[in-house]
């Protein structure tokens, strides 16, 4: 018996398990100073909570995109992050004139829907184009070789947006109709927040049962599944690759103005945090999982709001939220220590990973 | 050949090839436009008042296009192709006119920032709106026309027209590299004030340049094979002389580099240098064990961190010496390669990498944040690194650091060099190329990989080390990802598992933009753009090694195959 387990168990497997005990140890032990503290009340929880749901939400659906991509290409799609950057940042030009116009304040919801339109239409034409122009000729090359393309690829969208529209933040113009707040008793919602956290759950619920429900949705899983049988099945690959590129652009898009409403502004740059924590969303559900990604996104966002606080707080830590993206990318590497398939990628990862 | 029947179909879709490739062209040059290159390059002459870089990066871009054309329109005859090029030079300057047209209507400066005045007054040519528009589509047209002419031409008339082209370009790219250099050498300091002006070439020296280079090539075509044949029919102790006499001269240059080239191209010659030892340490772990790491500035951070803490006077825990430091700093850098090593063990390719870069990150935020900032200085770094010495000779300018340098390059390639045809190194390449089967046959997967990160941390650290008593103090913002997107970068512009690719990646992506000032802005851009050109065209590097240069051009269903065995094989 014990010899089996000898077998079993390498060294490294004992340090790895031995670093994640400590950190889960601190996590808890952190918590446990933090609630006995008594430095945040209830609200301040719920807040965090609210935040954390709507933050996560539009991490979800940029994971959208990472997760179909590598369902169907198993290539991390890099300049993704650059994908949902172009959206907003084109929509821009179309908010700020609508400000200026008063067209904002007088027709918000026809608005932002042509806000959203140009964003997603915008971020799927360069997604198609993106894999038209650069992954398509790498189809078969080793896996290195398109990763790298990938990260090509995505310093020239960014400097291209710089040197097109400039270095500098641009500030997106205030929606009146999302300002204010809701009260509860004693809690208190953001109307943003809530919209945000709506509408990403509409769309979220739309991609999954497009890919579930419609013809294209499950030519596209026949695909991830297995391209040569779906060839052979009278499927046109290339066409499923390329839309589920122009899908995960308009997630990424749409994502992108949300995310732009929330924290107001954008930036050539702005992709690239969200970017790399989608993808983390996107491993924690299990990559190439589609319902995974939403939860892993969902989650991710929620860690990241109540972690700071909950985990470190307690332990001293000064200005803990300065370390949030740490504690982002320590999940991430958590996850891939103990579970390289994700909380919900079972089956894919078996075969696939 | 069958000939083309002219039908009026026939010719249409013969010309598509022309259309589409010059829509390219098209938006490649209003894209160069409105992005602000070809303003920002305008500052600078190739030839001193005749033509900047800014016009020459969108002939160059004409002429590529056309060129391209004309390669893939020649299988249906060489009038077509011709027409095609033409074609193709005449949309890529029809949308610039367009632009300038659409510009002079609608104020398109409110939402691209470079559609400036200047800009049009820059694609005109200085004209007036008339005359330069003609002139634009004329040039167009010259260039396409030029260049599927060109591309049809072989022999000596191809050669003679681009020899002396390309050398008045490269001459005029790098006179900043060619002008002090040649000044400080007493003679030569005439020719080269006569050949360059203070901005460009002056247009007798391009002349001049470009004939007497044509005239070199010219003997070389003529008489070079012979020579190359005597010194290959030179007895061996003979050629033994040749050699050394080479290397002599190598090690004389590189000791003198730096009294020639002054103080700006000596800090660029460091920094490059600073990159080449990062880019040799990576390329161990990613050339040779196939590792892609991205969070590899973290072992850079480490060694520059461990150097300060241990010699900074500011922090004042120890006063160690440069020396003393180094090899704690290097230990560190092992070490901490060991530990982010060991729990990415069994990750591969796309999850490693995404790891790494989380690495990468969490030691930035780390040394970033408030909460370690007695330790380790927190937004504002730590000063009062003290220079390395020895004796009384301070490494403190740039000259001097560039021997600190020197010498960790030449330990570090000779390092390379032995592991690469070690044991150890034919381990690590086994595990690039398929980690099941370098298991099965007996490797040792987790010592090896951690050798791996080890050495290569190592590397790193020692770099890392150098930087920071070259610049006096460390900040966490001189560590962020870019370091390590731009040293994955240049190994694999230069050849990945190459250790002369490394060198010349890190002097065409590190050195170039350095000696173009201008280019600052658009570094990352052409960064991007020559990384996705380089895996489609030629996915080995400039500098391959010869292992992967055979791998990369075998036969596509092999290559198939590879993929296919890659994929399903799981972790």
């Amino acid at each position: 018996m014990l010899h089996k387990i000898r077998e079993r168990v390498t060294p490294t497997d004992l340090i790895m398990w031995l670093i994640g005990t400590c950190l889960l140890f601190l996590m808890i032990w952190g918590s446990i100073a933090t609630i006995k503290g008594g430095t945040y009340s209830i609200h301040h929880w719920f807040d965090f909570v609210i935040f954390g749901l709507a933050q996560g939400s539009i991490y979800a659906l940029i994971a959208m995109g990472y997760t179909m991509v590598y369902g169907v290409l198993r290539m991390i799609n890099f300049a993704h992050s650059e994908v949902f950057m172009s959206g907003p940042y084109t929509a821009y030009y179309f908010a700020a004139a609508f400000y200026s116009s008063g067209l904002l304040d007088r027709q918000p919801i026809l608005c932002l829907m042509i806000i959203f339109l140009v964003a997603m239409s915008t971020s799927s034409g360069i997604a198609f184009l993106l894999e038209r122009v650069a992954y398509r000729p790498l189809r078969t090359a080793p896996r290195l070789i398109p990763l790298i393309t990938a990260i090509g690829a995505s310093f020239f969208l960014q400097y291209v947006f710089r040197g097109l529209f400039g270095s500098g933040f641009q500030a997106y113009p205030v929606v009146k109709i999302l300002e204010g707040e809701w009260r509860f008793g004693e809690f208190r919602l953001l109307k943003f927040q809530v919209i945000v956290i709506l509408a990403a759950a509409l769309l979220l619920a739309a991609l999954y049962s497009f890919i579930q429900r419609t013809k294209v949705g499950k030519a596209i899983r026949a695909v991830s599944e297995d391209k040569e049988t779906a060839y052979l099945m009278g499927i046109d690959v290339d066409r499923m690759i390329s839309t589920t590129f122009v899908i995960g652009g308009l997630a990424a898009g749409a994502a992108g103005v949300l995310y732009a409403l929330m924290f107001k502004q954008v930036h050539f740059f702005m992709g690239f945090i969200p970017g790399i924590k989608a993808f983390t969303a996107a491993v924690l559900g299990g990559i190439g999982n589609i319902p995974g990604a939403m939860l892993g996104g969902i989650f991710l966002g929620l860690i990241e709001s109540i972690g700071p606080s909950l985990f470190l707080d307690g332990l001293g830590i000064i200005a803990p939220y300065q370390l949030k993206d740490a504690i982002a990318f320590t999940m991430l590497v958590l996850v891939l220590i103990f579970r390289p398939t994700g909380i919900l990628g079972e089956r894919l990862a078996v075969k696939k990973a | 050949m069958r000939k083309n029947s002219p039908t009026s179909k026939g010719i249409l879709s013969s010309l598509k090839i022309g259309l589409k490739t010059g829509l390219v062209g098209a938006i490649l040059t209003v894209l160069l436009s409105l992005i602000g290159m070809v303003e920002a390059f305008s500052q600078r002459y190739i030839i001193h008042e005749v033509i900047s870089m800014g016009h020459t990066l969108l002939l160059l871009s004409g002429y590529f296009i056309a060129d391209r054309a004309a390669r893939r329109s020649i299988s249906k005859g060489k009038s077509l192709a011709l027409l095609n090029s033409l074609i193709s030079g005449f949309l890529s300057s029809g949308s610039l006119i367009l632009l300038i047209f659409l510009g002079a209507f609608v104020n398109l400066r409110s939402v691209f920032i470079n559609a400036s005045p200047v800009l049009y007054q820059l694609l005109l040519f200085g004209e007036e709106i008339r005359t330069g528009v003609l002139l634009l589509f004329f040039v167009g047209g010259v260039v396409g026309f030029f260049s599927g002419l060109l591309y049809l031409l072989t022999g000596w008339i191809k050669k003679l027209t681009l020899i002396p082209l390309g050398s008045i370009l490269i001459a005029g790219v790098l006179q900043d590299l060619l002008r002090p250099t040649l000044a400080a050498w007493g003679p030569l300091s005439i020719l080269s004030e006569w050949i360059f002006t203070a901005n460009g070439l002056s247009i007798s020296g391009a002349i001049v340049l470009g004939v007497s280079i044509s005239i070199g090539s010219l003997l070389w075509s003529f008489k070079g094979k012979s020579l190359q044949r005597g010194i290959k029919s030179l007895s061996g102790s003979k050629r033994k002389i040749f050699t050394y006499a080479g290397f002599l001269t190598l090690v004389f240059l590189l000791l003198v580099l730096p009294h020639l080239l002054g103080l700006f191209l000596s800090e660029v010659l460091t920094i490059v240098g600073l990159y080449i030892l990062l880019g040799l340490g990576l390329n161990i772990v990613v050339g040779y064990a196939g590792l892609l790491d991205l969070g590899y500035v973290a072992f850079f951070a480490i060694g520059a961190y461990t150097t300060a803490i241990l010699t900074s006077q500011e922090l004042g825990f120890f006063h160690f010496t440069f020396w003393s430091a180094l090899p704690i700093a290097i230990l560190m850098g092992i070490f901490s390669g060991v530990l982010l090593g060991i729990p990415v063990l069994k990750m591969r390719g796309d999850y490693l990498a995404i790891a790494t870069l989380g690495f990468g990150e969490i030691i930035r935020i780390l040394v970033l944040s408030d909460f370690l900032r007695p330790w380790l200085g927190g937004a504002q770094g730590i000063g009062k690194i003290p220079k390395a010495s020895i004796g009384s000779f301070e490494f403190a300018r740039p000259q001097e650091i560039y021997y600190l340098i020197l010498a960790g390059c030449l330990l570090v390639v000779f390092i390379s060099l032995r592991l690469k045809d070690s044991r150890i190194g034919r381990a690590w390449m086994a595990m690039r190329e398929d980690e099941d089967v370098a298991q099965a046959m007996g490797i040792n997967l987790v010592s090896t990989k951690l050798l791996a990160f080890a050495t290569g941390a190592g590397f790193s650290a020692l770099s890392g080390a150098i930087f920071a008593s070259k610049l006096g103090s460390v900040y966490p913002h001189s560590f962020n990802v870019m370091i390590s997107i731009n040293v994955v970068c240049l190994i694999i512009v230069g050849g990945m598992g190459s250790i002369p690719g490394v060198m010349v990646g890190a002097f065409a992506l590190v050195g170039l933009p350095e000696l173009l000032r201008e280019f600052a802005e658009y570094r990352l851009l052409v960064y991007g753009a020559a990384l996705v050109v380089m895996m489609l065209l030629k996915p080995e590097g400039l500098w391959p090694e010869a292992i992967r240069r055979r791998e990369l051009h075998e036969e596509p269903g092999e290559k198939l195959s590879n993929d296919s065995t890659q994929g399903t094989s799981g972790s």
